[in-house]
């Protein structure tokens, strides 16, 4: 007990007592006063979070026992939560910019009604509960806990517009693919339990040895399918773009800084499985890679604004795969960390510009914005250089090490890679250059209304914007500076097995310092002209009504996927329903029974007419009767 | 506590007993919807001290044995132990619920209606605490009795034919199942008296002498099959479930409820007490049959359940794929399985009383209860909606809520017996939210019509009985454990046989 970690209960708690007040008091409370309260809690939270970090820092990692959730002689999970260095790094994040997006969305969303406000900071508190529980956790099922809580969050934020039939549709879609994801995630927990006997981190992690390479590729592939549900990932990232029907600021946390990066901290929590699991680590890389690629191409021929930034981040998110795949599992956290910046940020500023536009979200309409919002362009700015991976921007030190770690497994990887790169700066740029550059294409009505935000939007832009430029500095890579990268470092022992798993079993020469400075050159390089190229082409934009044509309509329709998914799932699905419930069910299991039921009353009708009342009759039977039993006795 | 004579299964059976006879000599109609809720508050509380006061590890909890039928080997041996605890619990709560959601509702002849319903309590009762197969099978017939006549006097358009099917096939059933205890009675050996060693009957209809009945492999093999369509009717699973989807459409609701929220779980029940004791070798033997009927019937059900735009229908087939999972564990034989199908009827049988008292008080408000007809509800009925999504939620399992941690661990006991099952069963966890969040999007979501704007939302009473649902969700959803150590010793004990 003695241990300063023991109070880490509270940082979840807090979040969770702000929704209770928030949403049993949605009707007496002030607006200001669930403002207060709901960033209140998190920024308590976020205190308490700095702390843990300091302790953990301190080399004081906690391992918490509250009571047992299921305790039978068959089955035992604790409900435990494991504070270390891959958690606090989370619960940084989490409540960090979680509280930054709470401050903001005072302001963004102070137009709804009073009662309306409360539920939405109710359920954003809650979703930051489940976050936290989720990364909190000391076993998988715990971890599940808040895994499909943050799903049940999300599908509650996306339709927060409830009347609006379209919103609700993405919000059913987003809870969907998360449960598909779901079932494996779950599926692999049942064979952890089949094979080990327990779902606890560290007891799966002391048994691996116990598994069979089946087992492991099974379970890793299993909970992969669970990740690319929750972080959007080839096949089941089609939810993510969807999922902008919700107000901004929850896509700037859920489907950008936090929930969607639930996938990247479960593999990196469970990395030894996945480093003995070389099947699994291919598919994680070329799925990562794939989706990276493909998100990115869709995002080039997008014109809402928001829609941009979703492929973005599903693409990035990719990056995070690719990552893990190769084995730069702290590559991926770190990546994890400068998005949450960089992404949080643009959203935000998104945000700001849809709400400058009074509520519109077509690039096409936009332009100039640049004298009208100073703050949000500087802002964005900054933002669209850190994920464009301009060094020193944030974006540069993460992105860059994870295509060190693809170039160190199969070089095609980091080809690719940089092709995605490219795109990256070229869409980023073409947005920033659709929104804030060239002359302004909106209505009149519009144009008078443009205007800088109020504070509680532009602090935390600034914030995030200062956090999105210096936050690489953590993980200065060796060939600059010996001993730079300091996040490294801090999350060796959570990678200290797989380490020693990789150094005897496949050993692999750094890169050169030539090469590398050589690598690195080539992807900023490129990316530089792909920004160029974009600024000078998109700050000329001229609103134009035609069509897209060609490969860039494919690329518009999102290559089609949505309809290929709809043909291919949802109405073979939809005819199967509708044979069973129509055909089978009436025609035929329920039929057959009445088939029963009316072959029954006729036969009793025709029996009945034995029961004529002669008695001559009833004795011939009796007769026969006996003489086939007679019969039967004998001979058979 | 209570002397000698009376025990605790005793006053579960008479109170609800005696009260439901009275019942129907009461003249006025308020006085009748009192008297009952009254009597079932009474059962609750005796229900809620036994288990306060149980005795966790003793095997034979509260039991009573008193031989009436001597000379047959019949006695009225009742028992309250961990197999029955759960659902004698879930049914003592289930009707207070029920009369207050019907105290708004008039049914014509009240003190029949009530009368029956009380009835029905007993035999519900009686058939989770019986441990003599005869007074087991006399129960079984009087909890469906009193609904086959509430059915066929209160129900909807189609009621007699809804009903007349209902009766048949769980009477056919039932008439199986005798034939099969009759057999088997023949098997048991005689009864001694104790101190002249004298035989007093040849054969018994005990627990424990049924259980004792030693078969060979292939008798085991076809009296399975007595026993287990019975039971199977009763679930229902796939494919003996058609009579349910009726059944609950044309019944009034506070019999639906009953029949849903608790009398399928004597399907259930009945494999636990008496099949799988009685017959193991063909447990064993028939386990793939009924698991992999049971995993079709998930499947099934909740296709099906997509295209359902009656709430009650969708509820029914819900129901019937969430029973498909109990059952598919139950022959598993595994123990987390088993001690899961524990803590899930209980789930169960609260959370879609849930459900149908929200379908209740939606179709009493609009009269209708199709789901093309209605929309934009959370606007109007904010209290509502968010009791009926909780409750919905809890019906998909998410965890928290009570019914993930029974379907964590039938999944997990599923997955011990064969992965192969588990991945098909699992995707009822997907086709689950579909057609939930389908209904929620369609009935609450999205602009009122014309027939929702009048819509109000509920009243105190009708906010007060839901939220004692909700509160039952996620206290068990967050802290199980109470009602594992209510239950683990006899799963224990019942699972040695498997070993």
């Amino acid at each position: 007990m003695g241990n300063t970690l023991q109070i880490v209960w509270l940082i979840p708690l807090l979040p969770l007592i702000g929704f209770l007040i928030n949403g049993l008091f949605r009707k007496q409370l002030s607006k200001s006063l669930v403002g207060i309260i709901g960033s209140g809690v998190i920024l308590a939270s976020f205190i308490l979070s700095i702390y843990v970090f300091m302790q953990v820092k301190g080399g004081n990692t906690h391992l918490a026992h509250y009571f047992n959730f299921i305790n039978t002689t068959s089955l035992k999970v604790g409900f435990d939560f494991q504070i270390d260095q891959l958690s606090s790094i989370f619960l940084l994040i989490i409540t960090g910019v979680g509280f930054l997006i709470h401050v903001y969305s005072t302001s963004y969303m102070h137009e709804e009604e009073s009662k309306d406000f409360a539920k939405y900071f109710a359920y954003l508190n809650l979703f930051v509960f489940s976050m936290l529980l989720l990364v909190m956790g000391g076993n998988y099922i715990i971890m599940f806990i808040g895994w499909e809580g943050v799903g049940l969050c999300s599908y509650l934020l996306i339709g927060y517009w409830f009347k609006n039939n379209e919103y609700t549709n993405a919000a059913k879609k987003a809870f969907i693919m998360n449960r598909i994801g779901d079932l494996g995630f779950l599926l692999a927990v049942f064979w952890l339990l089949n094979r080990i006997g327990s779902a606890d981190y560290h007891t799966v992690f002391e048994n691996v040895s116990k598994l069979s390479l089946t087992d492991i590729t099974g379970i890793t592939m299993l909970l992969f399918v669970g990740a690319t549900g929750k972080s959007a990932q080839i096949p089941l990232y089609t939810w993510l773009p969807d999922a902008m029907a919700g107000p901004t600021p929850v896509s700037a946390l859920i489907h950008a800084a936090t929930m969607v990066t639930a996938g990247i901290y479960m593999i990196a929590r469970s990395n030894i499985l996945f480093t003995m699991a070389p099947v699994t680590q291919t598919v994680i890389a070329v799925v990562g890679l794939a989706t990276a690629i493909l998100a990115a191409t869709i995002a080039l021929k997008q014109n809402d604004i928001k829609k941009v930034l979703a492929y973005s981040t599903v693409s990035q998110l990719g990056y995070m795969f690719l990552g893990l795949g190769v084995g730069a599992y702290t590559g991926a956290v770190f990546h994890v960390m400068t998005h949450a910046f960089f992404k949080a940020l643009l959203f935000l500023g998104a945000g700001s510009v849809i709400h400058a536009m009074s509520g519109e979200q077509d690039m096409r309409n936009m332009g100039g914005l640049k004298k009208y919002m100073s703050v949000t362009h500087i802002t964005f700015l900054l933002g669209c250089i850190a994920i464009a991976g301009i060094p020193p921007f944030s974006g540069f030190f993460s992105k860059d090490e994870i295509l060190a770690g693809a170039f160190a497994n199969n070089p095609l990887y980091w080809g690719i890679g940089v092709v995605g790169a490219l795109m990256t700066a070229f869409y980023m740029f073409r947005l920033y250059a659709m929104t804030f550059l060239g002359k302004f294409r909106g209505t009149h009505e519009q144009e008078h209304h443009l205007h800088e935000s109020p504070a509680a939007i532009t602090i935390p832009l600034v914030i995030l914007a200062i956090l999105a430029v210096i936050g690489g500095f953590v993980g200065i890579p060796e060939v600059f500076m010996h001993g730079g990268h300091k996040l490294e470092a801090f999350l060796e022992p959570i990678f200290e097995e797989t380490n020693k798993y990789v150094a005897a079993n496949h050993p692999h020469q750094p890169l050169s310092h030539s090469k590398e400075y050589l690598l690195m050159g080539i992807s900023v390089g490129g990316a530089l002209v792909a920004l160029i190229f974009a600024w000078n082409k998109f700050s000329k934009y001229e609103k134009s009504d035609a069509e897209e044509t060609g490969f860039g309509k494919v690329l518009a329709n999102k290559w089609y996927v949505d309809e290929l998914y709809d043909a291919i799932i949802v109405k073979p699905r939809n005819s199967l329903a509708a044979f069973l419930n129509n055909i089978v069910e009436k025609k035929g299991v329920d039929g057959l029974v009445n088939g029963v039921g009316k072959a029954v009353s006729y036969g009793s009708r025709q029996i009945r007419l034995l029961q004529s009342g002669q008695v001559g009759v009833y004795v011939l039977l009796m007769v026969i009767g006996m003489l086939v039993l007679f019969i039967v006795k004998f001979f058979l | 506590m209570f002397g000698n004579d009376i025990t605790i299964p005793h006053l579960l059976i008479f109170i609800p007993l005696l009260a439901g006879l009275l019942t129907f000599f009461i003249k006025k109609e308020a006085t009748v919807k009192a008297w009952s809720l009254i009597a079932s508050f009474i059962t609750l509380a005796v229900s809620i001290l036994s288990l306060v006061y149980a005795k966790r590890d003793d095997l034979s909890g509260y039991s009573f044995n008193y031989e009436w039928l001597k000379h047959i080997g019949a006695s009225f041996a009742v028992q309250l132990d961990g197999v029955g605890r759960l659902l004698t619990l879930l049914t003592a709560i289930a009707f207070p619920l029920i009369f207050i959601t019907a105290y708004k509702a008039s049914y014509k002849n009240a003190n029949s209606f009530y009368g029956l319903m009380l009835l029905t309590q007993t035999g519900l009762m009686g058939v989770f605490l019986s441990t003599d197969a005869l007074l087991f099978y006399f129960f079984w017939e009087l909890a469906l009795i009193p609904v086959y006549f509430l059915c066929s006097r209160w129900g909807g358009e189609r009621r007699i034919q809804a009903t007349f099917k209902f009766f048949v096939y769980t009477f056919a059933g039932s008439l199986i199942m005798l034939v099969g205890i009759i057999y088997v009675y023949l098997h048991t050996v005689p009864i001694l008296d104790q101190q002249t060693k004298a035989v007093v009957s040849d054969h018994s209809f005990a627990l424990r002498a049924f259980q004792a009945a030693d078969f060979s492999a292939s008798q085991q093999n076809w009296l399975f099959w007595l026993f287990f369509i019975a039971f199977a009717i009763k679930m229902p699973i796939f494919p003996f479930h058609t009579w349910q989807p009726d059944a609950y459409e044309q019944s009034p609701t506070p019999v639906t409820m009953v029949l849903s929220g608790v009398m399928v779980k004597m399907g259930l029940f009945g494999v636990i007490r008496w099949l799988l004791p009685m017959f193991p070798l063909a447990v064993v033997k028939f386990d793939n049959v009924v698991i992999g009927l049971s995993v079709i019937g998930i499947i099934y059900a909740s296709l099906i359940a997509i295209k359902q735009d009656d709430l009650k229908r969708l509820a029914a087939y819900s129901s019937i794929a969430h029973i498909g999972l109990m059952c598919a564990s139950l022959f598993t034989t595994k123990q987390v399985a088993i001690e899961g199908v524990m803590i899930q009827m209980f789930n169960h049988g609260i959370n879609i009383i849930g459900l149908w008292i929200v379908i209740e008080l939606t179709e009493r408000q609009l009269g209708v209860r199709k789901i093309s007809q209605l929309g934009g509800v959370a606007h109007k009925a904010p209290v509502l909606t968010i009791m009926l999504v909780v409750i919905a939620l809890a019906n998909i399992a998410l965890p928290l809520t009570n019914a993930f941690v029974g379907e964590f661990m039938m999944f997990t006991g599923l997955f011990q017996f064969n992965i192969w099952y588990t991945v098909v069963a699992g995707l009822s966890i997907i086709l689950a939210a579909v057609y939930t969040l389908n209904m929620i999007q369609k009935v609450f979501y999205g602009e009122s019509n014309v027939l929702t704007a009048s819509m109000k939302d509920i009243s105190l009473n009708e906010k007060l009985v839901l939220a004692v649902i909700v509160v039952l969700i996620f206290a068990v959803g967050i802290y199980p454990q109470p009602f594992f150590e209510l239950t683990k010793a006899s799963v224990a004990a019942l699972i040695t046989t498997f070993k």
